[in-house]
Parts: C-alpha cells; structure tokens; sequence
C-alpha cells in the first residue's frame, strides 16, 4: 500500500514493501525455480511477521493514536461509504433559505435494494477537496439542508441513514450571523420527532455540537477508531492546558474512543474495523457497516413512528452520570 | 504526572470576579463609580450606562417570582466524576472549590414558581458554578425542570447563563444536549410555553440546545451570545469581528431573538407572554 500513513503504521508500511518487493522478484520471468521457492519462504515468513507485527500494534492504541487514524488521510469519507454502501444515489442540494453547504453531502439511495436517505458530513481527501468541503465544517445552512431532507425522508417513511464526520461547526462570521446555534438546536429538537428509524453512525470524527446536530437517532454506531466528544482534544488542550499541543494529553482524559463511549452507555454498538483501520480496507468496511445499518433498520422498522419517538427520548433521557443524595 | 502539573499550575487563568463587595463599585462598561445600595435597588444595572451586571441565580428569582419563592427541586443533585477527569486540578476537587465559592451544588437551581400567580416550572443557571457549564447535573435538573412542565401543564421559563457544555464530563455533557432538547420536543407538541431568557454570556452547548429552543427568546442588553466563542473564531478567520458582533443587539438584528428587554421588566414580559401563551 501507498500513500500516506502514520508515524506509528510505518514499521508495517515498511514490512509490507520488503514483501512487495520480493513478490515483484519472485514473479520475474525466467529466474530459476530454486530461488522461488526460497523467496516464496522468505516472502511466507515475512507475512506471519506483518501480521502479528499488526495486530501488536492495533490492539493496544492509545486514544490519541485511535483519533489519528480518525483523521487518517486515506480513511474512507462520508461519500466514500455512500457509494461503497449504496446504489443509484441521487445528492439533493440546499437548504432552500440560504445556500446549498458543500460540508454536508445528502440524497436518497438504495441499500441492497432498500430505499434509504444518507446524509452527512463530508471532509474531502486533497486541498482542493479539503476547501471545497469547508474541511467538513458545516455552517447553519448545512444543518438546515441536513433537517430539509431528513424531513422529506420522514415524510415519505424511508430510514434515514446518518454519516457523522466533523471537526466541528464551523466558527466563524456568517456562521454567527446566520444562526449556527439555533440551527443545531433545532436539529436535535426536531430530530428527535422524525417519524422514521434514524441510524447514527460516527465514522471518524465526531466533534462537538457540529456533530451532534446531526447526531439524534434510534441506534448510534460508531467505527472502532472514530472518537466522539464535547470538544477536540486540540480545543480542550488550549482550554484547559492553555496548550493546543497537550491535544495527546486531552485525548486521554476525554475518554473520547469507541469502547469508552460504549461503557458510558453512549453508543449501541462498535463496528470493528478491518485489521490496521478503515484505510486499509474501505470496501471491507463499509461491507460491514452496510450489515449493521440494514439489520438496524429492519428491527425498528416493526416499530410504529409514535413508538420510536418515544423510544428516542428516553433513549436519551436517561444519559448522563450524577450523585443523586438523600436529603437530610 | 506530578512534575508537569506543577509547572502549568501558574498558567491557569484567574477567574473573573464577579460583583465586588465594598460600599462602591465601580461600573465595568462606562467606568462610573456607583454606591452599592443605589446598584442593588437598580437592580445591578449601571444607571448612567444601562450595563446590565452579571447576577446570581437567586437574585433572578427575586426578580422573576412571586414574593421571590421557588419550592426548589433536585438540590440534591451532584456531579460525580465518571470520566476520572484531570487537567489542572482534579474535577472532584474543581466541583468541591465551587460549591463552596458560590454555595451552590451545581450551575443551576429549579423548582416551581409563581409569576404573578400563574404556576411555572422554572430554572435559572448560574456562571459562579464553572462558568454556568453544563455537565451531567445541569442536564438532568433542566431535564426534570422539563418534565415537570410536560407533566403539570404548566409553563417553562429557564434563565440561561453558560458558556457551554462542560469540558470534565467529555461526551456526557455534549449528550445533555440531546437530552433537554428531546424533552422539548415533547414539550412543543403539547403546545405547553416555553420562554427562554438569555443573559451574559449564553454561548456553544447551551446556546446550540434548549435556550435557543424557546417559543419566546428574551436576552439582556448587551449579552455575549453565540454558538462559538468570538476568540475561536478570531483564531479561525484571522481577521477582527466587526463591532457588536454576538450582542444580544446583533442577535436580535439577525433574527434569533424576540425581544431585548431591561432588566427591571423583565418580569412584566414574561407575565404578559403567558398570559398571550395560555
Ligand atoms: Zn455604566
């Protein structure tokens, strides 16, 4: 594999370009069969050693490690799954107020057949992608755009099928000006009363408010190397430590991965990623998360839309940790 | 990690101080120096320049309530630590400093009240208490504060004053979010009013949840209101905010607020709104 990677992937990169190497040597024409054999050993010996080499490394990430393969370049995005998961998508655009936001992307398209509406954030891979997307930074627009269709799909009873992928709202004037508070505020009001199942799925960042404005849904999943906080560590870092490079530190505390979300009973379910991170497979993965989605949404579908509202807001109702004391 | 916290121990930013005690004060926005007695009968609010001084919560319910009387609920409410967290100081420890700085067990105080004999469900946050953050404790008793609207019939009015959500409670506090606003869905297909009262500063989580989900939104001259803060967002443009920017009186300009009112009629508005809301 090409491309770039991460400080903590490079003795595997370097592993997996010795047995590239020796399999382009191996498959030269006209070298002698002896010292095929004695490659092909070579090549057998080197490949037990990239997998254990891999699985020692993936098993014990830290969370700051998980949160770079969150961000890793090649992790497949919001449209990467839409077109690895669906077929014949069809992308809605705007808000039909102000603007269509290119950081969220959303449309109907079939799973395995299935009608479904997807929405959701959208990063972009190269600096002209990157900019295009706003860097996946939705502004109020992209919330309204996200509530527009979800309301559509609500009302013509197909599941909505939500890809959270964000570094946050965006911060800015026009952000301000146009409302970003009351944009996500009134997502998770309204959100909460569509009348149709809501899969979340947290496939790599999840960060804050712009990530929960589009983050009410019957069952959340969230990818194995995603996180999913109030802040990012980098913003929690500069708070806090008064240091934005202290973000390693902060990952820590925040206890922002996948199994710590699900010991704070926050998400349904972990949806394992192929060996090394969603990068190294997309098309693995989103095989995999296309399972969890379908399976989802055919058991809340036996729901009526009265009960899945009222399953929603206790669902939520009864997050959070606290003391609760007898009163003297 | 002992050495490392000691060193950024002088890093930690002082907090602001709230209403100075003494015979004078002097007003933070035009400068004036007031005699105090003359301040509190004003209501804390400067009366050369209309800057509105940022109170407590229980002077809110002075101002709000009949007679000044919450049957107060859920004052046995705490924040436990379920993340372990540390930064500076420990959470636990940062929770004890606070409660015994503002004599409050959290940032905000509920119960039901009367507004000129009409029965409300009513909170009010308090920036003393970890800048009014929102943490797992502010979310359940706005939530029950909720709730008791829904199951009452009676209507809502919640003061807010907070800078966000609280960063100690990681992910639990960004839920809290969802969990009053969930309720308040609830609420508004009941057709029960919710009022909500916006004051110095309401910015990020609260701001992006129930106090922008009000039927009527009423903020204090001047307040800092916003889903960003205006320094992150310095940081991210690169360029000065123009003058105004995130006031109540730029809220109201763009639309996300009804009406920016004085302090001392405060409560006139909210009466008269229920009465309109009934
Ligand atoms: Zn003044």
């Amino acid at each position: 594999m090409n491309g770039p990677h991460l400080d903590f992937e490079k003795p595997i990169y370097e592993l997996e370009k010795r047995i590239s190497d020796l399999k382009e040597l191996a498959g030269r024409e006209g070298e002698d069969p002896l010292d095929n054999l004695e490659l092909s050993r070579e090549i057998k010996s080197l490949e037990e050693k990239l997998d254990k080499l891999a699985q020692d490394i993936y098993s014990k990430l830290s969370r700051w490690q998980r949160v770079q393969l969150a961000r890793h370049p090649r992790r497949p995005c919001a449209l990467d799954f839409i077109f690895l998961m669906t077929t014949e998508f069809v992308e809605l655009h705007g808000d039909r107020y102000f603007a269509d936001d290119k950081a969220i992307v959303g449309g109907f398209a079939k799973m395995d057949g299935k009608p479904v509406l997807v929405v959701g954030q959208q990063k972009g891979k190269d600096t002209k992608q990157k900019l295009f997307r706003n860097f996946g930074m939705p502004h109020p627009e992209g919330y309204r755009k996200a509530l527009r269709l979800m309301q559509l799909a609500s009302r013509f009873g197909k599941p909505v099928v939500v890809l959270v992928d964000t570094p946050g709202a965006f911060p800015g004037i026009g952000a301000e000006e146009r409302g970003q508070a009351e944009a996500i505020a009134r997502n998770l009001r309204e959100m909460t009363r569509l009348r149709v199942p809501i899969i979340i799925n947290i496939i790599g960042e999840g960060a804050s408010g712009g990530a929960l404005g589009i983050g009410v849904g019957d069952k959340v999943f969230m990818l194995e190397n995603a996180w999913y906080s109030v802040i990012s560590p980098e913003g929690c870092a500069a708070i806090l430590w008064r240091d934005a490079a202290k973000a390693p530190e902060a990952a820590e505390a925040l206890k922002l991965s996948a199994p710590d979300l699900m010991r704070l009973k926050i998400i349904d379910k972990i949806i394992p990623e192929p060996g090394g991170g969603a990068h190294r497979d997309p098309q693995k993965q989103a095989e995999i998360l296309k399972g969890e989605i379908l399976s989802a949404v055919n058991e809340l579908e036996e729901l009526s839309p009265e009960e899945l509202i009222q399953k929603r807001i206790g669902k939520f109702r009864v997050m959070g940790e606290y003391l609760e004391r007898e009163m003297e | 990690m002992e050495w490392f916290r000691k060193a950024k121990e002088g890093l930690i930013p002082q907090r602001k101080k709230e209403i100075p005690d003494g015979i004078w004060v002097k007003c933070d926005s035009c400068g004036e120096i007031i005699y105090r007695k003359e301040l509190e009968k004003d209501l804390w609010v400067c009366s050369k320049c209309d800057h509105h001084f940022r109170i407590k919560s229980r002077e809110y319910i002075n101002l709000v309530l009949d007679h000044g009387e919450l049957e107060e609920y859920d004052a046995n409410l705490e924040s436990s630590d379920p993340l372990g967290f540390k930064d500076s100081k420990r959470y636990p420890d940062r929770i004890k400093g606070s409660q015994k700085k503002t004599d409050l067990k959290d940032a905000v105080v509920a119960g039901i009240g009367k507004v000129d004999g009409l029965e409300i469900s009513f909170g009010v946050m308090d920036f003393g208490f970890i800048g009014g953050s929102m943490g797992s404790v502010v979310g359940e008793k706005v939530a029950r504060t909720i709730e008791r609207s829904s199951e009452r019939r009676i209507p809502l009015v919640i003061v807010s004053c907070s800078g966000g959500a609280r960063m100690q409670e990681g992910i639990l506090s960004l839920m809290q979010m969802a969990k009053t606003s969930a309720l308040l869905a609830r609420l508004y297909d009941q057709n029960i009013p919710y009022i909500s009262v916006l004051t110095n500063p309401t910015t990020a989580g609260v701001m992006a949840s129930y106090a922008s989900l009000g039927d009527v939104i009423i903020a204090e001259p001047k307040a800092l209101l916003g889903f960003a803060g205006p320094r992150v967002i310095q940081q991210t443009i690169k360029q000065d905010l123009p003058p105004g920017f995130q006031s109540s009186e730029f809220f109201l300009e763009h639309g996300f607020l009804d009406i920016i009112c004085h302090r001392k009629d405060l409560k006139k508005n909210i009466s008269l709104l229920l009465e309109y809301l009934s």
